[in-house]
Formats: structure tokens, C-alpha cells, sequence
């Protein structure tokens, strides 16, 4: 079974090849393997690890606790910070993070592993189910999330721990947002974001109403007059277009959605790939797509990038996962046009390019590479259309230091907001920083004399 | 090339490290894998008297205490002396000792506090040839409830008489094996020396109890739901062997009497620490049953490189010769001044020497320098206490430097006297004061 022959189709390979390839990227740490690496911890004081955590995970006590054997209890050190710690666990770029700051890298040059020892912990009490954290009595305040996504749940999360009802509204079929649409399928195997959303959810006081989307079937006028707050993790809806000759062919997709549908579907062998594909990109998403291209039986993966490796998005780590999954990797190249012949994609004019004067531009020197399917990875964007009133910064909605937006009673926080980095880890300190912000704004309203004194 | 020979009251061997008295030299099997493997001698495992022998519990006999990735670092046992015929271990003996006339093979011996034992047994493992014997009044679990083992070790009048015994009825060596659950080791020693021993050596194992299941609510190991307490030995005992070996080698009224080292050792500088504090040779048996006896190799390289690079010929040159350098606190130099330095290239930032300075001892190193993680010694608050040094992770990091005479001590103000001064003399000593008048 299998097949290298042209064009765009799937069962290029046969189903244990599509099963290996699609297999969980790091396996996980078993007891013993994870005490050997949770050793290697030095225990440091002000842990840099710490600092360079986003949510600020207190990462030498939840190691010095899986080291003692009581994974549960370093499973609760990650959540009492980050709710999300297993998926986190899995797509952090640990290595421009918590691993790169690791004092081992100094000593060794190996960070202690501690993604997988993350991993280890939340798996652990996970797959038992434990609950750390009680639902209290309830205060009666309904708040609205809008967005499913790893801010809006973080955000909810830490709201029902505070007795506030909530409701989520999300505009796709499942919960999740990019963690269930957006992350390539090696990263999260076995269902995991849903499952993480079951074990989110099971606090209690979150409901979650899927298919509703926000500027369609609510505005955000609406929201902010029927609850006491709200949070919007909207994402990045928007895809950036190439806008050259021949987009429209077929053949032509954006990789968001490429990544969506192999998390989606089924069996990997229906989702059709061509023999040779040609990724526009330098960030995580053209990695996962061209990664994932290559692992669906692609012939030929080649990234085209218009700048240098050093400028490169995507981590050092995944551009070699990358290259040693057989993806080739172009840099100064950009598109200038899409040859198509009867119809489809036959091929990728690019252009070679340069830096002059700190800009970059073309050089005129012109190339064709052979394709028949072109993945889009050149930037998500934010569609402003379903937030007419937000003010906005950057073209994502503009938030102070505690997620507030312009707007009275809302608050934004993940993707959608200007604030930098795109990381799933980002956005669950955000929709929690945001949670604790209206909690605090509901608190100061509802006894008012203590906000004065 | 160093030369390893080593004679200890008589006995020679082609190298300083023999294995113990202990499960590795039960029998011929074991020991002859072990001279293979280039062992320079065994005391045979404790003999008894002859008769039914001594019986063993058939669950568990060891437990253990782990470091990082479970290196065994304490090991504790409630395995009896031989459970073997005697006249088994007789025979074996004396085949092993024809098979390798070469290495030293020593019988332990371990029989009830009555005379006519000790008379009766001694000519029988004399005519095996072995060397000598080790009489074992340490073993500190079961046997010590008998009256034997370290009930005889903790009693010095019962040692005096015992190896009197033995110095009366055997022309062989004896070398009295000392537990080490006692106040004061120099009070049996002294005791085995009236006694006209040869040699002593120590430490037997010490008294422990190394787990408790919290599951079961038993001390570990546990033989049928109960636990009992155990000998402990391994890495983990060596500070207190060494420290022992020391009291008896800078004992005035024992000075020069042969000592065996025994206690944790595991490398080839644990047996050289034990030499330099006035061990004559050192007997292993921890190490062996953690890694085999193939562990001896390195022992002897290691050994011999160390001397060869340090100019060092035999064993003489190096035994003993610590001893000097081994005093009392009162006799420390109060005026030596020394402070930590740490060497910015070599840290890795993990801030241990902060945390232990700040949090419990002398607030004496910086966190933040300028705003940026950076860990520095304030002279003026560091005493040298050498704590930084103990946690640092990176070998080397953090040194003491003694101050040069002279120089100001930061934390005090005032020059480092050059002159050797001690508590004995010290103005806040009140029976300094006393002398003084």
C-alpha cells in the first residue's frame, strides 16, 4: 500500500506508516525515567526556569515533589498557575523558555527535561482524575467568555474557583480553540485537548456553548449588558494572504486549516497531500504543516522562507525536527507567482532575496519550484469586525497590564491582544491574569466602602 | 610504578584492600572470584563455634538509603555470621589459601565469651593456614543478643580477656574487629591492645534502622511485618570510620598499633584517606556488593596513578600521615582568616549559595547585583564557614582563600594576625585565664 504518484491525494501510505508517523512526538516519561530527570534538578534560587515561565510555574518545587514520588502534588504546583499545565506540557517551546533558562545548559549543555517532567505530573493525577480545586459557594455573577480557546478556559477556570457562574461561547463545533484545531497532531495524540477541557470543566459553574459566534449570532454590546463581565479570547481569525498571481488556484490552502483537518479527521489516509509541497512561511504553523506534509507521504516538503534562519519564528528545535523529518528548509525566497496548469497548482515562482539598507527586497533573480500543493503559513491575523467599539492597538484589541479593554466590564486576553508571543502558555496567563483582574473589579463593586477605605 | 605491597602485622598481600568479613567471603565460590578479579586478601566470613549452625531469616536481609538516580549510599543488613558447617568453611579455607598462597586470607571468628570456645576453635582454623584472625566483636544485630558480637565489643574488659585468650592459644595474628556503637572507640581499643592484640580494625557496622514502610507502618526490611534494627554501612558510614580510625591513631596510649580501616570504602581515595589518617591496610565490602568485585581495579590504578603522580613509592610513604594533621578544636588556629570566593565563569547561577547563606547562616552572599542575578561573597559578612563551598553544584566554583597575614579582615576591621593562636590561650577562654595566672 502506498503511493508517490502526482497531484494532491491521500493513502499515500500504508495505516501502521500513518499510525507511526502520527505518534506521540516525545513520549511520555515513565515513573522511573521521570525520577532520573527530576534528580538532574538543582533546585535553584529564584529559579531562572521560574522567571522564564510565562504563567510562572514554581518548576524546582513540582520537580523536587515528582523526586520525592508524589506526582500528584507537583501536579498541583503546575495548575495552581496554569490550569492548562498538560497542554502546555506538550507545545511549549520549552527550549526558548523554561529549558533554555535551565542553569544545566551552562554546566552541560542539556536543560533538565522539564516538559516531559511537566507531562509526568499533570498525566499523572489526570489520568486518576484528582480535582485540586473546589468550587466554592457561588457568588451569583455571571460572567461571559468568549473563545474556548487556552485564555478563554484558563480565564473561566480560575473564575469558577472564585464562585462566579460562567459561560463560554464558542464559535467552532468543538472546545479548545487552537488546541484542538491548531496544533500539529504529534503534539497532543489521544484526544488530549479534549480531554484537558473535560478536566477543566469539571470544576463545576462553566458552561460552554459551542457554534456561537460573536458579531453573527450575539454582539459584544449584548454580552456586556446581560453580564456582570467579560473576557474575550477570540484568537486570530484572519489568515494573511500572498496576494500574488495564481492564489486562487486549486491547490492553494492555508495552513491553519490543512492542520485543523488532520486533527479532525478520522483516518490520516483521507486527508490528500501532494507529492511535492511547497510551504510559504517561517513561524511554528509552516513547521507543523510541512512536518505534517511529510509525514502524510509527501514526496518533496520545502519551506520557503523570505529571511534568514536567525530571523526565523519557528525555534531552533522545531526547524530541526523539521530537517530531520527529510523538510527541506529555503531561506531568502519569497513567492512572486503561482503557476498553475489546467486549473491547479504546478508550480512556485519565487524570487531570491536581500537585505539593503535594513530592507528587505528582491533581487531579481527568479526560480521555479515544482509543486502541486502550497501551504500559506505567513501570519494569522485579528479581524476587528465583531469588536466595533474595542479600542485597538496594533491592529489586535488594546488591554492594560490586567487585560482590561476600553470597553467598561470587558476584558481581552490571549491571541487577540497585543501582547506578543502567539504561545498557548501566553494566553493562559493572560485569561488568568484577567480572571483575578475581574474578580478583584466584581469584589471592589460589590462592598464598595472597603474599595474606599 | 608505586609499589602497593602491603604487610600488616605480618600478613602479605599484594595490595592495601581486602574485602571484609561479610557475605562476599562466605565461601570458596565468592573468594576465588574475588582473588581473580585481584582482590589482595579476604578475612573469611565469621566463623562459629562448631555444631548446628546459626540459621538466617529467610525474608529480606538488607535495606538501603538512595541518592540521586539511586546510587546506594547507606546499606544495612540483619544477615547473621556464617550459616555454614564449620568444617565446611574449614576445608574450603584451606583449598583456597593452597589456590592463592599469595593473597592474605584471614578467618573471623565469632564464638560465645567462654574460654574453652576459643581454645577449641583457634587450632582448627590454624591448621587451615590462614594468616590470621579477626576476632568479631562488632556484629551489632542478633548474634550481640547472645552475648557475642558487639555485646563482647561494648564491654573493654571482655575484649582485654578474650584476646588474651587467643594471643595464648594461637601462634596467628589477631586482629580485633571493633563495633562501633560505643561512646568512645579508644577505650576498646585500648582495652585489645592490654590484651596483646596485633592489630585492630574497625568500624563493624553501626546500629540503624534505614526506612520505615509507611504503607505497612514496619521498619524496612521487614521479615513478616516486623522489622529489627540492622548493622549500617556504605559511603554513608565513612566520615565516622574515618573519624575513629583517627581517634585510635592519635591516641597517645595506643599510637602505632596496626589498624584495619574499614567503613565505606568505595574508590581508591576513600582507601587513601583511610591510610592517611594512620590505617595500615583497608578492607571493602559495601562497594563489592553494590558493583562486583571488579571495583578492586580501579581501587589499584587508582591508587598506584595517585602515588605515582604525587612521587609517592610504597605505602609507607603515605600511611599515617595525616595523623599529625589530626588535632582537637582547641588547638585550631583562631587567627586564620579565610573567605569564599566564587568564580564567575565557572558559576552556572543556580543561587544554592545564596539561599543556604541567606536563609541559614550569614547573609554573606548577593542575589542581585545592579538588577542582575549575581552571586558574589560580601567580605564583610563572610566567616569561611565553607557552607557556599559544601552546596555549590560545580566542583571548584567556590574556593576559600585564606587571607595573607596582615591583609584587613573585611568583617572584622582588623589585620590577620600572622601569629598561631588558639582557645587554649584565648583572652575569652576562662580556664585560658586560669592557666594564665
Amino acid at each position: 500500500m502506498g503511493t508517490s504518484i502526482s497531484g494532491i491525494r491521500g493513502d499515500r501510505l500504508s495505516s501502521a506508516d500513518y499510525e507511526k508517523n502520527f505518534s506521540d512526538l516525545h513520549p511520555p516519561l515513565d515513573r522511573h525515567q521521570a525520577l532520573v530527570a527530576a534528580d538532574r534538578c538543582y533546585f535553584c534560587y529564584d529559579a531562572p526556569c521560574m522567571t522564564a515561565c510565562p504563567t510562572s510555574i514554581d518548576i524546582p518545587m513540582f520537580i523536587r515533589q515528582i523526586s520525592t514520588g508524589n506526582a500528584v502534588g507537583a501536579a498541583k504546583t503546575i495548575f495552581d498557575q496554569n490550569i492548562l499545565g498538560g497542554m502546555c506540557a506538550r507545545v511549549c517551546p520549552t527550549e526558548t523558555l523554561c529549558e533554555q533558562a535551565c542553569v544545566r545548559n551552562t554546566a552541560e549543555d542539556r536543560p533538565v527535561e522539564i516538559g516531559l517532567l511537566q507531562r509526568h505530573a499533570t498525566d499523572t493525577a489526570m489520568e486518576k482524575n484528582i480535582q485540586f480545586y473546589p468550587r466554592p459557594e457561588r457568588t451569583r455573577h455571571r460572567i461571559a467568555v468568549v473563545g474556548a480557546g487556552p485564555a478563554g478556559l484558563a480565564c473561566a477556570h480560575r473564575l469558577a474557583m472564585n464562585g462566579h457562574d460562567v459561560i463560554i461561547f464558542d464559535a467552532r463545533v468543538k472546545p479548545g480553540g487552537l488546541n484542538e484545531y491548531g496544533i500539529a497532531t504529534y503534539k497532543t495524540t489521544d484526544d488530549f485537548a479534549q480531554r484537558e477541557v473535560d478536566y477543566v470543566l469539571a470544576i463545576g459553574g462553566i458552561e460552554i456553548r459551542n457554534g456561537q459566534k460573536l458579531g453573527r449570532d450575539f454582539t459584544l454590546g449584548e454580552l456586556a449588558e446581560n453580564f456582570d463581565a467579560v473576557f474575550l479570547g477570540i484568537g486570530l481569525a484572519g489568515v494573511n494572504a500572498l496576494r500574488i498571481e495564481g492564489e486562487q488556484l486549486s491547490g492553494v490552502e492555508d495552513a491553519v486549516d490543512f492542520i485543523a483537518a488532520l486533527r479532525q479527521v478520522e483516518d490520516k489516509a483521507d486527508i490528500a497531500i501532494g507529492r511535492r509541497v511547497v510551504v510559504i512561511g517561517g513561524g511554528m504553523t509552516a513547521i507543523d504543516a510541512a512536518v505534517q506534509a511529510k509525514l502524510l507521504g509527501a514526496e518533496e516538503v520545502t519551506i520557503c522562507y523570505r529571511r534568514g534562519k536567525e530571523d526565523m519564528n519557528a525555534s531552533e528545535f522545531e526547524q530541526e525536527l523539521a530537517t530531520s523529518k527529510g523538510v527541506m528548509i529555503r531561506h531568502w525566497l519569497q513567492p512572486k507567482r503561482v503557476i498553475g496548469k489546467d486549473g491547479k497548482v504546478a508550480g512556485i515562482e519565487v524570487e531570491y532575496t536581500e537585505m539593503q539598507d535594513g530592507k528587505l527586497q528582491g533581487t531579481g533573480e527568479t526560480g521555479i519550484l515544482a509543486a502541486d500543493q502550497i501551504f500559506k503559513a505567513i501570519g494569522q491575523t485579528f479581524d476587528p469586525t465583531c469588536v466595533p467599539n474595542l479600542r485597538l492597538d496594533g491592529g489586535r484589541i488594546a488591554v492594560d497590564a490586567e487585560g482590561k479593554t476600553s470597553m467598561a466590564r470587558v476584558w481581552a486576553g490571549g491571541d487577540c491582544v497585543k501582547a506578543g508571543e502567539d504561545l498557548t502558555v501566553t494566553s493562559v496567563a493572560q485569561g488568568r491574569d484577567a480572571a483575578d483582574s475581574i474578580n478583584r473589579a466584581l469584589a471592589a463593586a460589590a462592598n464598595p466602602a472597603v474599595a474606599v477605605a | 610504578m608505586a609499589d602497593l605491597r602491603n604487610t600488616f602485622v605480618g600478613i602479605k598481600s599484594p595490595n592495601p584492600f581486602w574485602l571484609a568479613s561479610a557475605p562476599p567471603t562466605d565461601k570458596a565460590y565468592n573468594v576465588e572470584r574475588a582473588f581473580k578479579a585481584g582482590w589482595g586478601g579476604v578475612v573469611w566470613k565469621t566463623l562459629g563455634e562448631e555444631g548446628p549452625p546459626v540459621v538466617n531469616v529467610n525474608g529480606p536481609r538488607y535495606g538501603a538509603i538512595w541518592g540521586a538516580d539511586r546510587r546506594l549510599l547507606g546499606l544495612n543488613n540483619i544477615e547473621l555470621i556464617t550459616d555454614r558447617p564449620l568444617q565446611v568453611n574449614l576445608q574450603e579455607m584451606k583449598q583456597v589459601k593452597m589456590n592463592w598462597p599469595d593473597r592474605a586470607l584471614v578467618a573471623s571468628i565469632m564464638v560465645p565469651c567462654e574460654e574453652n570456645a576459643w581454645k577449641s576453635i583457634l587450632p582448627l582454623v590454624e591448621e587451615t593456614g590462614a594468616d590470621g584472625i579477626e576476632l568479631n566483636f562488632g556484629c551489632p544485630h542478633g548474634m550481640s543478643e547472645r552475648g557475642m558480637g558487639s555485646a563482647v565489643g561494648q564491654v573493654p574488659e571482655y575484649i582485654e580477656m578474650v584476646v588474651r585468650w587467643c594471643k595464648q592459644y594461637t601462634r596467628m595474628p589477631v586482629i580485633t574487629k571493633l563495633t562501633p556503637n560505643i561512646t568512645d572507640i579508644r577505650k576498646p581499643a585500648r582495652a585489645a591492645k592490654a590484651g596483646g592484640t596485633d592489630a585492630v580494625s574497625l568500624i563493624n557496622t553501626i546500629n540503624s534502622i534505614v526506612s520505615v514502610d509507611l504503607d505497612t507502618f514496619a521498619p524496612t526490611p521487614t521479615v513478616g511485618g516486623k522489622g529489627s534494627h540492622g548493622g549500617y554501612c556504605g559511603p554513608a558510614v565513612k566520615p565516622i570510620a574515618l573519624n575513629m580510625v583517627a581517634e585510635i591513631a592519635r591516641d597517645p596510649e595506643t599510637y602505632g598499633l596496626p589498624i584495619s580501616g574499614i567503613g565505606g570504602i568505595t574508590t581508591w581515595r576513600d582507601a587513601a584517606e583511610f591510610l592517611a589518617l594512620g590505617a595500615g591496610n583497608v578492607q571493602v565490602c559495601t562497594a563489592a556488593m553494590t558493583y562486583g568485585f571488579k571495583i578492586v581495579q580501579e581501587m589499584i590504578s587508582g591508587l598506584s596513578d595517585w602515588m605515582d603522580e604525587k612521587g609517592h613509592r610504597s605505602l609507607d610513604d603515605i600511611i599515617a600521615r595525616a595523623v599529625p594533621n589530626t588535632t582537637d578544636w582547641q588547638y585550631l588556629n583562631l587567627n586564620y582568616v579565610a573567605k569564599a570566593h566564587i568564580d564567575q565563569d565557572a558559576c552556572i547561577k543556580c543561587g544554592r549559595c545564596h539561599i543556604a547563606c541567606e536563609d541559614t547562616s550569614h547573609q554573606a552572599i548577593t542575589a542581585l547585583v545592579d538588577g542582575a542575578r549575581h552571586f558574589e561573597v560580601i567580605e564583610e559578612e563572610c566567616v569561611g564557614c565553607n557552607l557556599c563551598v559544601n552546596v555549590c553544584p560545580v566542583e571548584n566554583c567556590i574556593t576559600m582563600n585564606a587571607l595573607p597575614a596582615g591583609s584587613i579582615d573585611r568583617r572584622t576591621g582588623k589585620p590577620v594576625d600572622p601569629n598561631y593562636a588558639n582557645w587554649t590561650t584565648h583572652p575569652n577562654n576562662p580556664m585560658a585565664r586560669q592557666a594564665a595566672e
